[in-house]
């Protein structure tokens, strides 16, 4: 029982990396975006290279992937996105674009490096800490330490910097924020900066728990399921439906099957949807015409 | 020869389902990336009623498209009420749901070894006739009363809820039709290659009918046609460029969203109509094909 809640909290520590990425993107944006994945599967093969290529050294990994994961986001912000918000063209181009990323970014991935499963090399003990009847994977603690640690600056970054006070301003109203001196195409780049660097996080973790292959980014459904069941534009709502359904997921697992554990998390998807679609924390919102 | 009938009939098959997803996105402005599922339930369906019951063929195709319609309008009551974005999210999942209730019912559907020894009954007549009854039937409802609510509901939805339009009930209509086409769709497909593996109806396959209404534009059927005929052969005659076929979908769909976002053919047809007054009109300056259909105001 103990046991399930602290791998529950292990995976869904990387789920909330990744779902905060989505929220921050719509709390501004008000649009999903869908080549997030790409930045996560981006990030366990840029710590993949870097552990095997460059030096075994865990800490030099995770700055590869956050710093490739941030450059990337950036990246597609500026060739793809930006046009698209420049012209104002309606939300859902800007998801059939992120989702013709996304299918960009995975093939190139199976063309170039090829679609076998790159395990990483051993970087943590393999023999499990014991506390009490629980038995903890370091690589377990890690996850949710340098995690949290994150989460924490993310949030210091929002609540006490100018530019997080721009990033809240602009989550009212972008048009608005521009109006008062607030530099809205600095800000929407800062912004996929920080959710591309999440990303990579995220992505070094599921490279070390699942080991890296091109359709690793598919794990940010899960996330984005924690964006909505938190409440979609919400931060602390999704770092609390990313734990949740983390949680969740492994007692499915433990207790129902596991191969039916992802049917599940649809499942609460549909429910949250049906019942309370703003999710736990969000603002209820209309469709505005 | 034989070769490329098989060819045909496969874009032909696909066809279907992407005429249904034309019209879905198309006239409701909805993108859904579960139609795979809708296709999974059609094929599994009336695999399974031809192979357990014993069901004649085409009764069965016909039972596999009304049951992918029936579950389409339980999924859409709730997914319809969502916003864009949600609802896409709501199908994404939809289609990976189904996908794996398939993998994880091995007694029923064979699971992820597969369903073999479908028995046959699709030939090129077969799909062409359907296609054709499938492009007459969706222009005509495109063309009553239902089909120009529901481009009243693309254009300006709160507008068209004031003037008394029922939204949701349009959505639910485009969403069934398409639905049971993409259903009808996965049986002639059962049928045509005799044996099912979950993976054919996984998220690719529902992202590649997607990505063909999206190249072929918005609103408009000729368009749908064209990247159909386009797009599900493009492999067979790139061989040697399979590998980057599905890079280019990406590149393709990323250069339509961007610079031309309402597709190839975006609200305009070819008609017969169009082709009468260009025989009527010789010295109006040659402009490619005359097109004719509503005005496009996004």
């Amino acid at each position: 029982m103990l046991q399930q809640i602290v791998n529950g909290l292990s995976i869904g520590s990387v789920y909330a990396l990744m779902a905060v990425g989505y929220s921050l993107v719509y709390s501004l944006l008000n649009f999903t975006n869908f080549a997030h994945g790409v930045v996560v599967t981006a990030g366990a093969y840029l710590a993949f290279f870097t552990l095997t290529l460059v030096r075994p050294s865990f800490a030099v990994a995770l700055l590869a992937a956050m710093v490739g994961g941030g450059l990337l986001s950036i990246t597609y912000e500026i060739l793809a996105y930006r046009p698209l918000l420049i012209k104002g063209g309606r939300r859902l181009f800007l998801i059939i674009a992120g989702l013709g990323i996304s299918t960009i970014g995975e093939n190139l991935i199976i063309l170039r490096i090829g679609g076998r499963f790159k395990a990483y090399p051993p970087i943590f003990p393999m023999e499990p800490l014991h506390v009490g009847p629980v038995e903890i994977a370091v690589v377990d603690i890690m996850i949710v330490a340098v995690s949290l640690i994150a989460l924490l600056i993310f949030q210091l970054i929002i609540s006490r910097t100018r530019a997080g006070l721009a990033i809240r301003a602009a989550a009212h109203n972008l048009a608005t924020a521009g109006l008062m001196g607030v530099n809205s195409d600095a800000l929407v780049i800062l912004v996929f900066l920080i959710a591309g660097t999440l990303a990579g996080l995220a992505g070094i973790f599921l490279g070390v728990k699942y080991t890296a292959y091109p359709q690793l980014g598919a794990m940010t459904l899960k996330a984005f399921i924690s964006a909505v069941f938190g409440g979609l534009g919400s931060l602390p709502g999704a770092v609390a439906g990313a734990y949740a359904l983390g949680i969740l997921e492994t007692f499915v697992s433990a207790y129902i099957s596991s191969s039916m554990r992802d049917v599940f998390s649809f499942l609460l998807l549909v429910l949250v949807l049906l019942f309370r679609p703003q999710g736990l924390m969000g603002r209820p919102s209309g469709e505005k015409a | 020869m034989e070769y490329w009938t098989g060819v045909l009939v496969i874009s032909g098959i696909n066809l279907i389902a992407i005429l249904g997803v034309a019209l879905f996105t198309g006239f409701t402005g909805l993108f859904s990336f579960g139609h795979g599922g809708f296709m999974a339930i059609g094929a599994y369906a009336s695999a399974l009623f031809a192979i357990r019951a014993g069901v004649p063929v085409p009764l069965g195709w016909a039972m596999g498209a009304v049951l992918a319609g029936a579950v389409s309008v339980l999924i859409g009551y709730p997914a319809l009420r969502l916003r864009g974005d949600y609802f896409v999210i709501a199908t994404l999942g939809f289609g990976e749901t189904i996908r794996l209730l398939v993998e994880n019912s091995h007694k029923l559907t064979g699971g992820a070894r597969g369903l073999p020894d479908i028995p046959p009954g699709v030939n090129i007549w077969v799909v062409l006739v359907l296609d054709l009854m499938a492009i007459i039937a969706l222009r005509n409802f495109i063309g009553s009363r239902h089909g120009r609510n529901c481009v009243a509901v693309r254009e300006e939805e709160t507008a068209a809820e004031t003037v008394g339009i029922d939204t949701t009930r349009y959505k639910t209509i485009a969403l069934a039709i398409s639905a049971g086409l993409a259903g009808l769709s996965g049986a002639l497909m059962a049928s045509w290659i005799r044996y099912l593996h979950p993976s054919m109806f996984g998220l690719n396959k529902s992202t590649e009918i997607t990505i063909a209404v999206i190249l072929g534009g918005q609103g408009t059927l000729t368009g749908a046609v064209l990247a159909a005929m386009l797009l599900i052969p493009l492999p067979e005659v790139l061989r040697m460029a399979q590998e980057w076929r599905l890079v280019a979908y990406g590149l393709i769909v990323v250069l339509i969203s961007v610079l031309r976002p309402e597709g190839l053919f975006g609200y305009r047809e070819i008609t017969f109509e169009g082709f009468r007054r260009l025989c009527r009109r010789p010295p109006s300056p040659p402009s490619g094909p005359v097109l004719n259909g509503e005005e496009a105001s996004p």
